[in-house]
């Protein structure tokens, strides 16, 4: 197997949120308060190859954003490795890290809050380019043209400001300056959830045609399953910090293994089953405060046993490809 | 007798920038026990549709033109008092953000007694009572304990649940849902969607939910309303409108959305975006988006029923199956 773009290796973050002046004397005097530490994204391994699109799929609050923020390089890890093309951040030259850096883009959800507004859209999109040398002064305007094309914009809208577009185009600005540095790999954080049904369906092409034509790879956070479901090469299912499946697509959606994404699918509202009573799963994702010991999804599964409360089920390759985190297959949790 | 019966809708806003048709010849009937989801995308119009039916356009909004009647009384010109009276009573309405329905510095408890207390005169233990009921039937479990909450303590879910509960307090006949999922998790919005079906079987009342997503009133809706550019464009039976649409937007919202069976494939998509509600185009709104439009889709077409139970504006709808 080739080596992967990017890997995380046991990549953990912890916020913690310090005490203030009073907690700080409480303690002092010898009052029991804590600071509090959200484990937002706990051990997690996760590869992507070269080409492939990873959809990451959970509820809020599951650490999703966290990762892929850890992969774009804009968020430090707590604990953990993260390599790309097998080379850990750690170990990079100099050189090698602005590229590896540059490789990876990032797109945020809010295209209303990622566009500097006093930038006019020919400087949101040229600014990187040319502080990287990868054009000159004199290329430059050719340069956001061509970009501006390749993301379906008029190149005569340049010389205009983010608010005088509408939110399916200010996405495809960012996807321009995203797309500006010549990146391998790009992280689509709820890309297209702040959008009109109509508009996700264009820029969700834009994506597929921008993977044809610039060879990208992407990891695609969503916690909207049929968009992931859609665009995904491999699905990977994270609950509260953790992944707990990980599958082709086509697999993870026709044979879930893992109570939670079946769980999570059932409750997928789909134009093809119609009139059907709802049977939600019970309960809320609990605290990543205070998650639940052993295996997270416990207090809210319906086939929990003993063992799950006490513990954590390993992530373990249950068929070939596929991956699953729980008791039920024979977990033994070593 | 219809609960509902909304005929030639018109609410404008008169801004300085012009003036906005947001809702330009709405119609529809609502039957008892009947849920209608009434969809769109931002702009349509929807939501303001919405807010006539309860009196809630505020300045520069007015409404211009149309009636709407509420088991036959009409509410356009109503006094003010008459509304406050079937608000929150007869009609009642969960809105997207529960944070705006709540108010963030009393606890649940004083909310849904004082909900209570508005429209009966209701001993004060009673109607505590009946707000614990109406918690623990939305399935907010320890509902005496939540009662003491105030609205931050409360998760996202449970908020819109509380909500929702309140909207039930008073056995409402009617209710406007608008996109009280659309900022929660699905496994949230399945329980939530849940809940309101149970509720409105149970009471027999009639709902309109107001969304963007198609396929969440595919699994919940008796019937369907698509909107664009404040007018509803197709209306009919959910299977038939979902398996046979007939006006070439709801084909194309309906091709956006991603499913299962165009796995990978490029999506059908609408090309365009939605018009300026300022400069709407002269005739079909939806013309300058549209591949069948023709000549003459730059007159405005009216409202046809091509088959039993369904509602057109289109001059070229795609095909029709007839059943034999």
């Amino acid at each position: 197997m080739s080596v992967p773009l990017i890997e995380v290796r046991g990549v953990t973050k912890h916020f913690v949120k310090r005490l203030d002046l009073a907690g700080k004397i409480a303690r002092r005097l010898g009052a029991d308060v804590d600071e509090e530490v959200v484990h937002a994204v706990d051990a997690v391994d996760l590869a992507v190859r070269p080409g492939e699109v990873v959809g990451l799929a959970g509820e809020s609050g599951c650490g999703k954003s966290t990762l892929g923020r850890m992969m774009a390089g804009i968020l430090p890890p707590t604990d953990g490795e993260i390599l790309f093309e097998g080379i850990a951040a750690s170990e990079m030259s100099g050189a090698q890290r602005r590229a590896a850096t540059l490789a990876v883009q990032m797109i945020f959800q809010d295209p209303f809050a990622s566009l500097n507004p006093r930038l006019r859209v020919e400087q949101i999109i040229g600014e990187a380019p040319l502080v990287h040398g990868l054009v000159d002064r004199g290329g430059l305007s050719d340069y956001v043209d061509d970009i501006m094309r390749n993301v379906r914009l008029d190149p005569a809208l340049k010389r205009r400001y983010p608010h005088q577009f509408s939110g399916g185009q200010r996405q495809r600005i960012g996807i321009a300056r995203a797309l500006a540095v010549r990146p391998r790999f790009l992280v689509c954080d709820e890309a297209i959830a702040s959008l009109d049904v109509s508009i996700q369906a264009q820029v969700l092409n834009l994506f597929m045609d921008l993977r044809e034509e610039f060879d990208l790879t992407y990891l695609f956070i969503s916690h909207d399953l049929s968009v992931v479901e859609h665009i995904a090469d491999r699905v990977v299912i994270m609950y509260l910090g953790r992944i707990v499946e990980s599958a082709p697509t086509e697999q993870l959606f026709s044979a879930p293994r893992h109570p939670y994404t079946q769980a999570l699918l059932a409750d997928v509202p789909r134009l093809d089953q119609r009139k059907h009573d709802f049977s939600p799963v019970a309960g809320e994702i609990p605290s990543p405060l205070d998650p639940p010991p052993g295996c997270h999804f416990h207090p809210r599964c319906p086939h929990a046993m003993p063992i799950c409360r006490t513990q954590q089920p390993v992530l373990r390759e249950i068929a070939p490809g596929a991956f699953s985190a729980c008791h039920l297959d024979g977990n033994s949790g070593t | 007798m219809s609960v509902l019966e909304v005929a030639g809708l018109r609410t404008h806003f008169f801004t300085r920038a012009g003036v906005v048709k947001a809702v330009d010849g709405v119609d529809f009937t609502l039957q008892r026990g009947e849920v209608m989801g009434l969809v769109g995308e931002s702009g349509s119009g929807k939501t303001v549709t919405g807010f006539s039916i309860l009196g809630l356009v505020d300045p520069p909004g007015r409404i211009v033109g149309g009636s709407i009647r509420y088991r036959g009384e009409e509410l356009v010109g109503a006094p003010d008092e008459r509304l406050r009276e079937l608000r929150g009573n007869r009609i009642a309405m969960i809105f997207q953000d529960p944070m705006m329905t709540l108010n963030p510095v009393l606890r649940i408890d004083t909310q849904m007694v004082e909900a209570i207390q508005a429209h009966e005169r209701v001993p004060k233990k009673a109607a505590w009572e009946r707000a614990r009921d109406g918690l623990g039937q939305v399935g907010i479990p320890s509902p005496e304990e939540r009662l003491r909450a105030y609205p931050h303590q409360l998760s996202g879910g449970m908020r819109q649940r509380v909500t929702i509960a309140i909207a039930f307090l008073n056995a409402p006949e009617l209710i406007i849902a608008d996109e009280p999922t659309t900022a929660l998790d699905v496994t949230i919005q399945a329980q939530i969607i849940y809940q309101a079906q149970k509720v409105c079987r149970e009471r027999g009342a009639a709902m309109i939910w107001i969304t963007h997503d198609l396929a969440v009133v595919a699994g919940l809706a008796d019937r369907i309303c698509v909107m664009y550019a404040g007018r509803i464009v197709e209306a009919g039976p959910t299977d038939d409108v979902i398996d046979r649409p007939l006006h070439p937007y709801t084909v194309g919202l309906l091709g956006s959305v991603p499913s299962a069976n165009k796995r990978g494939q490029r999506l059908n998509q609408i090309p365009g975006m939605t018009p300026n509600m300022l400069a709407l185009p002269k005739g079909c709104a939806f013309r300058e988006r549209c591949a069948r439009a023709g000549d003459a889709c730059l007159a405005e077409p009216g409202i046809t029923e091509p088959a039993a139970g369904r509602a057109l504006r289109c001059f070229h709808p795609h095909g029709i199956e007839v059943p034999a």
